[in-house]
């Protein structure tokens, strides 16, 4: 069990990727790969407090993306999404 | 991250500032209407934004705004909110005091509920969009609530803090 007092939303995570991708994250759309529900980043769960920072599934609670910052890299895993859709125009 | 705004920021400190930053938690009156948002505490601040671009633009979407805090002296903006709910179309501001009410306090005097929501909100058949926010436990129950009564999840968007701020 998630501890719930700890989550933020997705928006938490937007600073940061907004500035990998350039662009404003926060309304970009993804599939679950476990459960295939579609949301915007702005409304999945976020745990900032982890080693990294973790965004979840809202619905079923799958690890989604993990942002993680060391020797002088941002590595950024999207094992638990079918897709991740950014507007092609910022 | 408020928190550390109001108890700890002392003048002349300096800040590194990112944003602006977001385009989920966002309402423009093309979107329609109508509005119910639903506030704990500091997150009355996004949507208070959000009431003055309503009033700014006249547009005839209704508003109603469910503001819970502690007591009457922790209400934010509580002169501006009074002034935009008594002006022309104004939104419908609904209070609750949930730890100190003022003598007479005839109003709600719990946290925000399902039953309270069920008279406060908008019903579900007249296609509002909510937006929520406050610290997590808040949101959560609120966005539930919501949902039970009816309103689509995608209807429902929210905006969460955490305990150590974000």
């Amino acid at each position: 069990m998630v501890e719930a007092t700890m989550r933020v939303d997705g928006n938490a995570m937007g600073g940061m990727l907004s500035e990998l991708f350039a662009r404003e994250v926060t309304s970009a759309r993804m599939a679950c790969d476990g459960c295939g529900k579609v949301e915007p980043l702005g409304a999945e769960h976020a745990y900032l407090q982890a080693p990294g920072m973790v965004l979840r599934c809202r619905h079923c609670e799958q690890v989604l993306l993990v942002v993680t910052r060391a020797n002088g890299a941002y590595l950024l895993s999207f094992r638990g999404m079918r897709w991740f859709e950014l507007p092609a125009e910022p | 991250m408020s928190s550390y705004l109001v108890g700890e920021l002392r003048p002349g400190d300096s800040l590194e500032l990112r944003g602006p930053i977001g385009g989920y938690f966002v309402w423009e009156v093309r979107m329609g209407g109508p509005l119910l948002l639903v506030a704990g505490g500091s997150g009355i601040v996004p949507l208070m934004a959000m009431l003055r671009h309503r009033a700014a633009s006249r547009t005839g979407a209704g508003a109603r705004l469910v503001y819970s805090s502690r007591s009457w002296e922790e209400i934010i903006y509580r002169e501006e909110l009074e002034r935009l709910a008594s002006g022309p179309a104004g939104p419908l501001v609904i209070h609750t005091l949930t730890r100190t009410q003022p003598p007479g306090w005839t109003g709600y005097a719990r946290r925000v509920d399902g039953a309270m929501l069920a008279e406060a909100a908008w019903p579900p058949s007249h296609g509002p969009t909510a937006f929520i926010c406050g610290p997590t436990p808040f949101v959560e129950a609120v966005a539930s609530a919501l949902v039970l009564l009816g309103y689509p999840a995608t209807s429902v968007k929210t905006e969460r803090f955490g305990p150590t701020g974000g």
